[in-house]
């Protein structure tokens, strides 16, 4: 066990566990003031649920075994999971399975985005047990665990952009379309907090390095490259919102901004190991600009995913598989003339999809007959806002006393 | 007694505030409010910055006060004073509501009428 490698895991951790709440005031400051509270618990409270879960089945599932699709029963409750050993020399067992564990939390978190606004509390707390169970631990497992398929026919997903933002994505466009539409906002909403929105970016960004330097699993060169990378397609991404703002309305949009910094930061996800600095532009050149129409002309969906997770987490997560397989250098790449890469990253990318968008429907469709949950809060819960309907709080007191 | 309700812009307050209180005027209450006149509103974004725009309220201050009958002419010319943009004024300076007001208590004394001001 190499310490230096031990130390920059626990690091990175530390890092995309951060993530989480930087994706609650990401959220937070995008919805109406009414819902500020449970917006920001949804994802709070997905380190809580997925923070037990997988200590006692959720790791096991997933990193268990050597099986092409899912894990096995050996680490349940952690059992056996060495924090001194490993089978790789530079890191032990446990650190991999907290740094995974950080992963598991925010993805489920991001789904919330999508239902923003009127999803009943006490059914997400159930979805989430059952969405990491049966949905994400498979795909980890494809994508990361021994002998898994998604793995196992060559395509390249450096940290996560399959498992991590196209299975968030995809189960939020599952859910917007059962949860239906919000009520009354023809127009939209404005963001309530634009400063929550980017403060909650600046944290993610933040974050991101531990997501895909620490996806190095080492402290060494690929770690760093993976650092210059994130950055650069973030900043590019941001940059890329600015400009299309500017020159459609003549205005420079800060959510615009955050929106584009967080889009850059998912598609450089899979292709931080594979990508250098030039390359990491594209990345976030591409990322800005398929992002931002698909949230110009997100009225034409027919379905009312509130904070645009298909479009930051979804387009912005398949431009990155497919961008990786282009830009990747070492004789890979589409840039070398190599085609290999993308049918692989393709394939994983459509598995992905389909998986998760149809178990989720089923999931969410069971939960919705369950005699005591279902997935909507009442039309007047609604209206009043979620704070006061589900957690008895409000983001703001302004009754004039103290 | 009468009753004075001015509306103003938001960043023109300190400056009518210190106007009512050169007139002799003793005490003020403010509300921040929202709202559109011939001005009309203000465009703000509802798409994530990129392009659904569309008009809500503008922000403006109310500032709230009472003042004897014999005071009314010097306020009034004090507030318009300071709450006219520079020049000729420009649309959106604001509005002045002015009502009877029928009687007023002090609570520490129970006083009543000018007084109690």
């Amino acid at each position: 066990m190499d310490t230096g490698t031990t130390a920059w895991l626990l690091t990175s951790s530390a890092l995309v566990l951060f993530m989480t709440p930087g994706l609650a005031f990401f959220y937070g400051g995008l919805v109406r003031g009414k819902n500020v509270v449970n917006t920001i618990m949804l994802s709070f409270m997905a380190m809580a649920v997925v923070g037990v879960a997988w200590i006692v089945w959720g790791y096991s599932l997933a990193f268990g075994g050597a099986n092409e699709f899912i894990g096995n029963f050996d680490f349940i409750g952690f059992r056996d999971v060495d924090a001194n050993a490993g089978p790789d020399a530079g890191y032990s067992s446990m650190i991999v399975a907290i740094f995974q564990m950080m992963f598991a939390i925010i993805t489920p978190a991001l789904i919330t985005g999508a239902v923003a606004e009127r999803f009943k509390f006490k059914t997400y707390l159930v979805f989430l047990l059952i969405w990491m169970t049966v949905v994400y631990a498979p795909i980890a497992h494809w994508v990361w665990g021994d002998g898994g398929w998604i793995g196992g026919i060559g395509a390249s997903d450096f940290a996560g952009g399959t498992v991590v933002h196209i299975n968030a994505a995809m189960a939020a466009v599952a859910a917007a379309i059962l949860v239906g539409k919000r009520r009354g906002i023809p127009n939209g909403i404005e963001a309530h907090n634009v400063p929550y929105v980017v403060l909650g970016a600046g944290i993610l960004w933040f974050g991101w390095f531990g997501f895909n330097a620490g996806s190095a699993l080492a402290a060494d060169g690929v770690a760093v490259n993976a650092f210059l990378v994130t950055n650069t397609a973030a900043a590019m991404g941001a940059l890329t919102w600015v400009l299309l703002s500017y020159l459609t309305t003549g205005k420079a949009s800060a959510v615009g901004a955050a929106s584009g910094a967080v889009a850059g930061l998912v598609a450089i996800t899979p292709a931080a190991g594979d990508v250098g600095a030039m390359g990491s532009l594209g990345v976030g050149l591409g990322a800005g600009i398929l992002t931002w129409l698909v949230v110009k002309y997100r009225h034409k969906l027919m379905f009312d995913d509130a904070l645009d997770v298909f479009a930051i987490h979804g387009i912005g997560g398949i431009w990155g598989a497919l961008a990786t397989a282009i830009f990747a250098v070492g004789g890979i790449g589409v840039i070398d003339g190599e085609f290999g890469l993308l049918w692989a990253n393709f394939r994983a990318v459509a598995a992905t999809i389909g998986y998760s968008f149809v178990m989720t429907f089923v999931i969410l469709k069971v939960l919705d007959y369950v005699p005591g949950l279902g997935l909507r809060v009442e039309e007047t819960e609604e209206d009043g806002g979620l704070d006061i309907a589900e957690h008895g709080e409000r983001g703001y007191v302004g009754d004039g006393a103290d | 007694m009468i009753k004075i309700e001015a509306i103003v812009r938001p960043e023109r307050v300190n400056l009518v505030i210190a106007a009512l209180e050169d007139a002799g005027c003793t005490g003020y209450h403010l509300f921040n409010i929202t709202g559109a006149g011939q001005q009309r509103g203000v465009e703000v974004f509802t798409g994530r910055g990129a392009g659904t725009v569309v008009r809500t309220a503008l922000p403006k201050t109310l500032i709230s006060t009472v003042i004897p009958d014999d005071m009314k002419d010097s306020v009034i010319e004090a507030i318009v004073g300071a709450a006219r943009s520079a020049g000729d004024g420009a649309i959106g300076d604001g509005k002045i509501f002015i009502s009877k007001m029928d009687e007023v208590v002090r609570v520490r004394t129970g006083e009543s009428g000018d007084i109690a001001l």
